[in-house]
């Protein structure tokens, strides 16, 4: 028997997975080959998907990209004996791209059959929730804070912190709740843990509910994820049964119960408090805080929210101690990201580093430069509301602070790459736009001050009155960020005031035509 | 997914029936399968959303009355979410990613050529029901853009002749 692994995720299922099993299933039959057909998660390595691996004696060889129609040829030059073909990369493990990551949170993706609980354990899964079992509550709290956990959905709130507020409240009811509707674009990293690794995070947020003192966790899932929310159902549903969720988990006097929400994009519901509402069944508006939600949270009851990436980092720490994740990053930033390389870029995939790299370092050693080949002009970090860095800024490294010291933000670690095409005004524009139609509409600096900034952009650009305009942006731009009552208009000004301070040049071309000028007037 | 109501719902005075429309009868049976709790509202779109291609406006009383909502309520609810459809798609619907990473690998270019070749704006469906093309942003596969997804299923590095091929497949598929 020999086990051919071919990934499940949906990333790899976009470029052809499906077929690439199908096919080599077909050819085992037709050639009487004992063919084991697994369909894991991805390796990250998304510009080898279709990523085939099969398992040898000296470990497992890659190959990709392969599509249907390589298949017959693969078993010709031998692939299930590891022989080499020309889209061979030999060990998986060896390729460089793989070799050089801190895989903490990834340890396991891509390796383990998503849905196999005997895998997980196999693999050194629910090490950390039999620990966190054993522990009084508040030592579990002690070790993620010793970690230096930090919120890995944007904002690196100190995920220790939010956890001992909701440790010492008392209340009839607690909640986890789990914000997975990722709709940063450049992001994919918890579509790729929740379809690669589900029981992951359902482990993180099990030693949550237990250091919390929870008994129900929600998981809210975008509505773009259809995958994502399938494979983490079914898992919910195989852990419920092997009793690592539900009455007295593992024989323990805890019990915790999970579920999917699946949201119906919007992006707004991304912010805590809105994905709160949405997960009671109301419009996504966004909640005036205080009170925060480890006080006040899902129906009013204390609540511990944090991102996919936090929680499926938490296993990791409990394992092995919050002193082993603190030993990896930079200064206030520790442990690990999972970068996550995109757009223009070469070898798109997900990186997961020490904090301390540097965007350069993502860009050229990792993702081999632009796709198109042309050198690359900007790259955003941290989704539609972080910065545009330049060229000038690829070198600062990635921590929280030293990101905040040039007016830009890591966020979820989500880097899309443009080349020297770009019309950075454009993007400035899209920014405003995309804030005009996702802002839920509850402050009106958001609401309004997006359209009027897709106005004032437009102006710019068609060259009416642009000195005034400028300084109208810039104002606008102010009252954005003081005033908005979340991140989404908040931070709108990121995108925008980072490409005109960057990228001034694209404000100032002559207009295309008079025509548009006169309309804009 | 999508599929065509059983009938258009549109007609006025539907909701005020004493005879309760398939529509209304599937509503009730989705909210008493989530037990008519208005916690579950957006999972209550969704499952009827399935069942018949869309949430028709004459089921909205209806939810109200059996989750204990206003009919405000439920309206706002429904109208907030992109996702819950007022009017019945085409047979398909094909989601464009516009986000940063797939303006990066010029998905305005494959916006266009949708249009054009699909002969109907972003938002539109195309004459013979087929298709219906819209705007997302983002489906999280940025390292693959520009993507799409077609239904539930996800496509990656698609340009414009990708594009066409995919469309014909789901046309072949239809025609057989």
């Amino acid at each position: 028997m020999i086990t051919v692994f071919v990934p499940r995720d949906s990333a790899a299922t976009s470029v052809g997975a499906d077929e690439v099993a199908s096919a080599i299933a077909a050819e085992a039959k037709k050639q009487k080959k004992d063919v084991k057909i697994v369909r894991n998660g991805s390796r990250g390595m998304l510009y080898l998907e279709p990523l085939v691996e099969v398992a040898t004696d000296k470990g497992r060889v890659a190959y990709g990209p392969v599509s249907a129609k390589d298949v017959p040829e693969l078993f010709k030059a031998g692939f299930l004996e590891g022989k080499s073909h020309k889209l061979g990369h030999g060990l998986t493990e060896e390729i460089p791209y793989f070799k050089t990551q801190e895989r903490l949170t990834f340890a396991r993706c891509g390796i383990t059959d998503p849905l196999s609980v005997e895998d997980y354990i196999a693999h050194g899964g629910f090490a950390g929730l039999k620990k966190a079992l054993e522990l009084p509550p508040i030592a579990i709290v002690n070790q993620v804070t010793t970690s230096g956990l930090r919120g890995r959905g944007g904002a690196g709130f100190p995920t220790g912190i939010k956890w001992k507020t909701v440790h010492d409240l008392t209340a009839d009811q607690k909640y986890v709740a789990c914000n997975a509707d990722e709709g940063d674009s450049g992001t994919f990293a918890d579509r790729m843990l929740m379809e690669g690794d589900p029981f992951c995070l359902i482990e993180g947020m099990t030693i949550a509910a237990v250091a919390g003192g929870a008994t129900e966790g929600y998981i809210y899932i975008r509505s773009e994820y259809p995958d994502a929310v399938n494979v983490m159902r079914e898992a919910i549903e195989i852990a419920r049964k092997a009793n690592w969720l539900g009455k007295n988990i593992q024989g323990s006097k805890y019990s915790f119960d999970l579920f999917v929400r699946k949201g119906a994009g919007a992006y707004i519901c991304g912010e805590e408090t809105s994905m709160l509402e949405s997960i009671e069944g109301k419009r996504g508006i966004v909640r005036y805080k205080p009170p925060i939600p480890a006080i006040e949270g899902l129906f009013g009851k204390p609540t511990i929210i944090n991102n996919v990436m936090s929680f499926a980092a938490v296993p990791i720490i409990l394992d092995k101690g919050g002193e082993f994740y603190r030993d990896y990053g930079v200064g206030r930033s520790r442990g690990t990201l999972a970068f996550q390389l995109a757009g223009n870029v070469k070898r798109g995939g997900l990186v997961e580093k020490a904090f301390g790299i540097t965007t350069r370092q993502l860009l050229e050693d990792w993702g081999g430069g632009t796709a198109t080949g042309r050198p690359a002009r900007a790259i955003q970090v941290g989704g539609p509301l972080g910065a545009y860095l330049p060229e000038s800024k690829f070198d600062v490294p990635m921590d929280y602070e030293e990101f905040v010291k040039v007016d830009a933000m890591v966020g979820h670690g989500g880097l899309v790459v443009f080349d020297d095409t770009v019309d950075m005004a454009n993007q400035a524009r899209f920014a405003m736009e995309f804030c005009a139609i996702e802002s839920c509409g509850k402050c009106t600096p958001c609401r309004i001050g997006s359209t009027r900034g897709v106005e004032v952009i437009d102006r710019i650009v068609a060259g009416v009155e642009r000195e005034k305009n400028l300084a109208l942006l810039e104002d606008l731009c102010v009252t954005m960020a003081d005033g908005s009552l979340c991140a989404m208009g908040g931070l709108t000004p990121f995108p925008v005031l980072s490409s005109l301070r960057g990228f001034p040049e694209d404000f100032h071309k002559p207009p295309a035509n008079k025509f548009l000028a006169d309309a804009a007037e | 997914m999508a599929k065509k109501a059983a009938r258009p719902s549109n007609s006025p005075g539907e909701g005020a029936s004493p005879i309760p429309s398939p529509a209304e009868v599937a509503a009730l049976a989705v909210c008493a399968r989530h037990g008519n709790k208005a916690s579950e509202l957006l999972e209550i779109f969704h499952d009827l959303q399935h069942q018949l291609g869309y949430v028709p406006e004459a089921t909205l009383p209806v939810i109200a009355r059996a989750l204990n909502l206003s009919r405000a309520e439920v309206y706002g609810v429904q109208t907030f979410y992109h996702d819950f459809r007022r009017h019945p798609a085409g047979k398909h619907v094909v989601k464009i990613c516009r986000a940063e990473a797939c303006q990066s690998m010029g998905t305005d270019k494959l916006c266009s050529h949708a249009e054009r070749s699909l002969k109907t704006p972003l938002g539109g469906t195309t004459a013979d029901g087929m298709f219906t093309i819209e705007q997302v942003f983002c489906l999280g596969n940025c390292a693959l853009s520009p993507a799409v997804m077609v239904d539930e299923r996800l496509y990656g590095k698609v340009d414009a002749k990708r594009f066409d091929e995919i469309v014909a497949a789901y046309s072949k598929d239809a025609a057989e």
